[in-house]
């Protein structure tokens, strides 16, 4: 029962570890402020998710587990706001999004 | 087991600093607050990594702090920093 | 692999501080200091000082950036357009080239000795530890840092929240006649970020609730506690659901004031039995817990006035 624990645990928190990795590519790479609020919405609900759900299958006790699980929502009611007011804003601005045909 | 959290955490920490690079980059204000609000969002994630390795539950609480007040944090940069439009701000 | 963890760390703090030091742009500057504050409460994660890392999260990452932010918009309401914000640049100075050398030679030298004086450091003369350890039986908390700022060196936390209050008086002073900063009034209310700043609230107030009552043992405590709880007026107050204090009315003025003046009446009572701050080991967990709780209201309302206390244009 704790190898299969372990294992699981350990294969959530190598995928969520890949979608962090992910988000920060996007973040890097992308071409504006709009294509890269969504590679952050990868890490915020994805990325976070796996790491604590991995987290949590490891935990001391009960009330631990719960602990982490309970980050969770909270980020992504969190992250869905500030992206939400961030693109918002950007557009109030006039922030120009990326068209493909700019060189 | 200890080893492979190690490396989870030297990996998101080696992916932290990469954000660095768009936070001194970001051709706009809101692209270095994204990069901070990646940074927040990692921290949370190696706070609660930190917990398991040193066995320190009251990292776990933390991590919860930190999640729920990255959001003010980016909250008050969306409706009171970003103000103007300036010209260089215009470009994507 | 542990040890390549915190060598990044430490160089991405060094990073850090420097280029929030030294970029011209104040938004791209505030943006590395709450970087830094992030990064530093990492730092105290892996010195094993839990109690700060918490502090440090809260304080640092949340109340401070929200507090630079809030100030840009004076600086931004009248800047004309900064050089492009991609510059990644060292900034010319105007010192010659031999002096930058010369003041460079003096910090690395000045860097190297005090690394050499921490290294030869001698065994400390007095077991702080142990000592402390001994005692907290009769502390009447069982967390040590707890103990240590309110019992044992408890007069050092109450003239800190004194220095706080004072911050106050000086920013009520200080702000009188400056010219109100014109706000986006014009803009409506953005409705996501009100109704998560309306149900947030009571997680955010029961987690510092929470923060305060495990205070007693474990990490956590009055000061944590007060920065979540002025974390969620700042909420407030940015999706303008809360308006502004324009003035600080006697209610608001007393309860800034409520935790300094309980823990003085507590220090004074005290005094009557000995010594000041001496608390009667039956009571200590009680007392600490009630000063701990004053501390909390007052400070949440402290911090909170130096983020809500300014004029708005009408």
């Amino acid at each position: 029962m704790t190898a299969l624990l372990d294992a699981s645990s350990l294969v959530l928190l190598a995928i969520g570890a890949l979608f962090f990795a992910a988000g920060t590519i996007g973040l890097l790479r992308f071409p504006d402020v709009y294509t890269r609020l969504h590679a952050l919405a990868k890490v915020d609900t994805l990325g976070l998710g796996c790491v604590l759900l991995g987290l949590a299958l490891q935990a001391d006790n009960l009330a631990q587990a719960l602990k982490l699980l309970l980050i969770w929502p909270l980020v992504l009611a969190a992250s869905a706001t500030v992206g939400y007011a961030i693109a918002r804003r950007a557009q109030q601005i006039s922030m120009r999004p990326w068209r493909g045909d700019d060189a | 087991m200890t080893t492979i959290l190690s490396a989870i955490a030297l990996f998101l920490i080696v992916n932290l600093l990469a954000t660095l690079w768009r936070v001194a980059r970001g051709p706009t204000a809101a692209d270095r607050m994204l990069a901070a609000l990646l940074f927040g969002s990692t921290g949370v994630a190696l706070l609660a990594l930190l917990a398991r390795l040193q066995n320190d539950a009251s990292l776990i609480d933390a991590a919860l702090v930190l999640a729920l007040l990255a959001a003010v944090g980016g909250l008050a940069f969306a409706e009171r920093a970003w103000r103007e439009i300036r010209d260089d701000d215009r470009a994507a | 692999m542990i040890l390549a963890f915190d060598a990044l760390l430490a160089l991405g703090l060094v990073w850090c501080a420097w280029r929030a030091l030294s970029v011209r742009d104040l938004t791209h500057a505030v943006v590395q200091f709450v970087v830094f504050g992030l990064l530093l409460a990492l730092a105290w994660a892996r010195l094993a000082a839990p109690d700060i890392a918490l502090a440090e999260a809260a304080i640092g990452a949340g109340l401070t950036g929200a507090l630079l932010l809030d100030s840009l918009r004076a600086s931004n309401a009248g800047a004309a357009p900064s050089p492009s914000g991609a510059d990644i640049a060292v900034p010319t100075s105007n010192l010659a080239g031999a002096v930058r050398l010369a003041v460079w030679a003096a910090a690395v030298v000045v860097g190297a000795a005090l690394l050499l004086a921490i290294a030869t450091l001698p065994p400390p003369l007095i077991d702080l530890r142990a000592q402390v350890a001994g005692a907290l039986g009769a502390s009447g908390v069982s967390h040590a840092v707890t103990a240590v700022l309110l019992n044992f060196r408890g007069y050092d936390t109450l003239l800190e929240v004194v220095v706080l209050l004072l911050a106050l008086l000086g920013l009520l002073a200080c702000r009188g006649e400056h010219d109100p900063v014109a706000t986006a009034a014009d803009a409506p209310a953005e409705p996501l970020a009100r109704a998560l700043s309306r149900r947030a609230t009571p997680v955010l107030t029961l987690t510092a609730v929470y923060v305060l009552w495990a205070g007693t043992t474990q990490p956590g405590g009055a000061f944590q506690a007060a920065a979540l709880l002025a974390a969620t007026a700042v909420l407030l107050h940015i999706t303008r659901i809360v308006p502004a204090w324009e003035r600080l009315g006697f209610a608001r003025r007393l309860g800034a004031a409520a935790g300094v003046l309980l823990f003085l009446g507590i220090a004074a009572a005290l005094l009557a039995e000995g010594a000041l701050l001496r608390y009667p080991p039956a009571y200590a967990g009680s007392l600490i817990l009630l000063i701990e709780s004053g501390l909390t209201v007052s400070l949440a309302l402290i911090l909170a006035a130096l983020f809500l206390c300014q004029t708005e244009t009408q």
